[in-house]
């Protein structure tokens, strides 16, 4: 039987693709290219919110954030097992990212600057993450599906977590509402840009619903985003800080502004607020970590050859 | 959670069942007697800030591994015992301003003190790496020292004539023997793996072994409070005897004992602490206190 | 050089009654730390899970449906399925 056929024909069946089918090198090139980056977004995705576990302004706040960035890792970690699965390893992702040569979501590369960014992180951010991660939760690669399966069911947490902080917060004093609006208009039209640049000049996106990698268009999930979260910004009472936002009853969807997208690919280019930071402090704890990892290895090879183990 | 909406499930709920650690604490503690037992109540209430403010300190030095940590498996490790510390500080510093019943709840407690009125040990403060004062070796030198010392002290609390006290070390108690046996682990392989960690962890443990003296040297609090508080200079036979089997493990010597002097005679107990601490605390308090009444 | 610790396979017995599930994989530098950070990573800790760690190369594969005569890197190592028991009862189409 034609190997290629039967494997357009599991796709097309929905059908998963599992570790030892065959499956085309692009295929298998794209989904490591794209799990990888999923993963490493999840790895940097830490450092932003991290940078408030220190200074968190309640006990409780500290404990929830804490455990929210650990989730982070564990997603990072199930990611990079996923790519595992397709044969590469987790050492030599990790060195391409911290050499540049594997990229992460461009929404890390903005600074977290008050309290409230944590919140509007676990609203917007990770609201529009899982706009996109939905999906893949029915992607065709069977070990991608299921660690998105649990990513999903943990990002929901986090995001209501976010959404319940901003309404503590506004629940609070004059200075506590600021902070949530100032915070609001700075991460809106980086969250928008979540979904990546418009249809039209999104080179990928063909091949990769063909093979279910992705399953929507860009602007497809970034409408359907601004449609969920102008009720919750109504609810919560803030402004979305974009004029041309309406509802538009012909189409059954809200009107929006474009992003800045010379700003987004200057983001994406290396040149955002924080890339280079983000990436020298992956590096660092990478390398400071190297001694450690050769000791634990020294130690199980020695423990291995008194055992009598090979 | 549905295919067609992730948001669905987003306002409406509070429960907290899905959090690895419960974010609130009511539950840990759920059917404890409360009642304040016949002691003085502010040597009880400065006992509870002690032992809260090992475990809140500690908790806030550890977290700053996450992100950091030598491998992603230990970067969620590291973050495990911080929230665990964290959990005990937060029932600790809650039964304090209980029982001190001046309307201080536990964010009170650890956002609006001073320095002056922290009660940590020394060894909870100092600086063990990431960022300065050692590395990952210094950093289960410290935890190793640490959970040996509180385990001892929480298995003798378990009976503490104050049933939260009572409560709060049985319920610590598994969690130490983790935290020690995740850093005992850590000291033998790295006292036993390469030249370069060998002598990383040897110099981890001379840092922190100066620290050693104070955590067995009893406050006058805790000896009024007899029946209640666990006397300290009981527990050094028994931490010994665990760090030396750990050292011998791991190919290491125990340092020699040079306690750090104390500074006329005081120390963390007292409210005397190390020049780190205070950065800590401004670090820890700064938000909290830059926004009275607000609310978190 | 950069040291990377091997692949381990996990398996969780949620509670009495039940196999033993494979739910993931992790890096760890020998059996005892991959245990210890299985009840981490994919328990959090919960008291009274029984755990099985196995290393990845330690498997052998048989699995008639799926056909790989062109991939060589993953060769039977069946171990490397990151399958996770934990399907949420609310998620469809699976």
């Amino acid at each position: 039987m034609d190997l290629e056929a039967q494997f357009e024909r599991t796709v097309a069946a929905e059908q998963r693709v599992e570790p030892r089918d065959w499956m085309p090198d692009g295929y298998r090139k794209t989904l490591i290219r794209q799990i990888a980056q999923h993963a490493h977004s999840e790895i940097i995705g830490m450092q932003p919110e991290g940078n408030w576990i220190s200074r968190a302004p309640s006990l409780r706040r500290k404990a929830i954030l804490l455990a929210k960035v650990q989730d982070e890792a564990g997603h990072g970690l199930y990611l990079y097992a996923a790519t595992e699965t397709l044969g590469a390893d987790r050492g030599e992702l990790t060195e391409k990212l911290i050499s540049g040569r594997q990229k992460y979501s461009s929404i890390f590369n903005y600074p977290t600057l008050s309290y409230a960014d944590v919140g509007v992180i676990g609203w917007l951010v990770d609201g529009a993450a899982i706009c996109n991660q939905v999906p893949l939760c029915r992607t065709s690669y069977g070990p991608y599906a299921r660690a998105m399966i649990r990513i999903c069911k943990e990002e929901s947490f986090h995001q209501r977590q976010g959404y319940e902080l901003l309404m503590t917060m506004m629940s609070g004093t004059d200075a506590q509402r600021a902070m949530v609006q100032e915070s609001v208009n700075r991460w809106w039209w980086p969250s928008l840009m979540m979904f990546g640049p418009p249809d039209a000049e999104s080179s990928n996106t063909e091949q990769s619903m063909k093979w279910r990698i992705k399953r929507n268009t860009n602007d497809e999930l970034r409408q359907k985003f601004v449609d969920m979260t102008v009720p919750q910004a109504r609810k919560l009472g803030v402004t979305l800080p974009d004029p041309e936002l309406r509802w538009n009853p012909e189409r059954g969807h809200h009107d929006f502004g474009q992003p800045d997208w010379d700003e987004f690919w200057q983001v994406v280019g290396g040149n955002g607020p924080t890339n280079a930071q983000r990436i020298a402090h992956r590096r660092k704890a990478h390398e400071d970590g190297e001694w450690v990892r050769a000791a634990a290895a020294a130690h199980a090879a020695k423990h291995a050859v008194r055992e009598g183990v090979a | 959670m549905s295919f067609d909406n992730a948001y669905e499930s987003l306002i409406d709920g509070h429960e907290d069942a899905h959090w690895a650690f419960g974010t609130g604490f009511a539950e840990p503690l759920a059917g404890v007697d409360r009642e304040v037992p016949d002691v003085d109540r502010a040597d009880l209430a400065a006992y509870c800030l002690m032992l809260g403010d090992d475990a809140l300190v500690l908790s806030q030095r550890l977290a700053e591994w996450c992100s950091r940590a030598p491998e992603l498996e230990e970067d969620v490790a590291l973050a495990n015992i911080a929230l665990d510390l964290l959990g005990q500080a937060r029932m600790l510093l809650t039964r304090a301003g209980e029982v001190e019943g001046a309307g201080r709840d536990e964010d009170a407690l650890a956002y609006l003190r001073d320095e002056r009125d922290f009660r940590n040990v020394h060894l909870a403060e100092i600086e063990c790496g990431p960022f300065a004062g050692g590395d990952f070796g210094t950093t289960m030198a410290r935890l190793l020292v640490f959970s040996s010392w509180k385990l001892a002290q929480y298995s003798r609390l378990r009976a503490s004539a104050d049933p939260v006290l009572a409560a709060v070390a049985a319920k610590g108690l598994k969690e130490l023997a983790y935290h020690r046996d995740h850093a005992a682990q850590w000291v033998v392989r790295l006292g036993d793996g390469t030249e370069e960690s060998h002598r990383r962890v040897r110099a981890g443990l001379e840092r922190v072994w100066p620290f050693l003296a104070e955590l067995f040297t009893p406050h006058a609090v805790e000896l009024r409070l007899a029946g209640v508080a666990v006397d300290p200079a009981e527990l050094r036979s028994e931490v010994d005897g665990v760090l030396d089997e750990v050292l011998a493990a791991a190919g290491l010597t125990r340092p020699a004992d040079v306690p750090a002097a104390r500074v006329n005679g005081l120390a963390g107990r007292d409210g005397v602490h190390t020049e780190a601490f205070g950065y800590l605390l401004a670090e820890m308090q700064h938000l909290h206190r830059s926004l009275p009444g607000a609310k978190w | 050089m950069s040291s990377s610790w091997p692949l381990w396979e996990v398996f969780v017995r949620g509670k009495r009654g039940l196999n033993h599930v494979h739910v993931g994989s992790l890096h760890a530098p020998d059996a005892e730390m991959a245990v210890r950070n299985a009840r981490d990573v994919y328990t959090r800790r919960n008291e009274g899970v029984s755990i099985w760690v196995v290393p990845a190369a330690a498997i052998t594969a048989s699995s008639p449906d799926e056909k790989d005569p062109f991939f060589e890197p993953s060769g039977d190592k069946v171990y490397r399925h990151p399958t996770f028991y934990e399907i949420p009862e609310d998620v469809p189409h699976l």
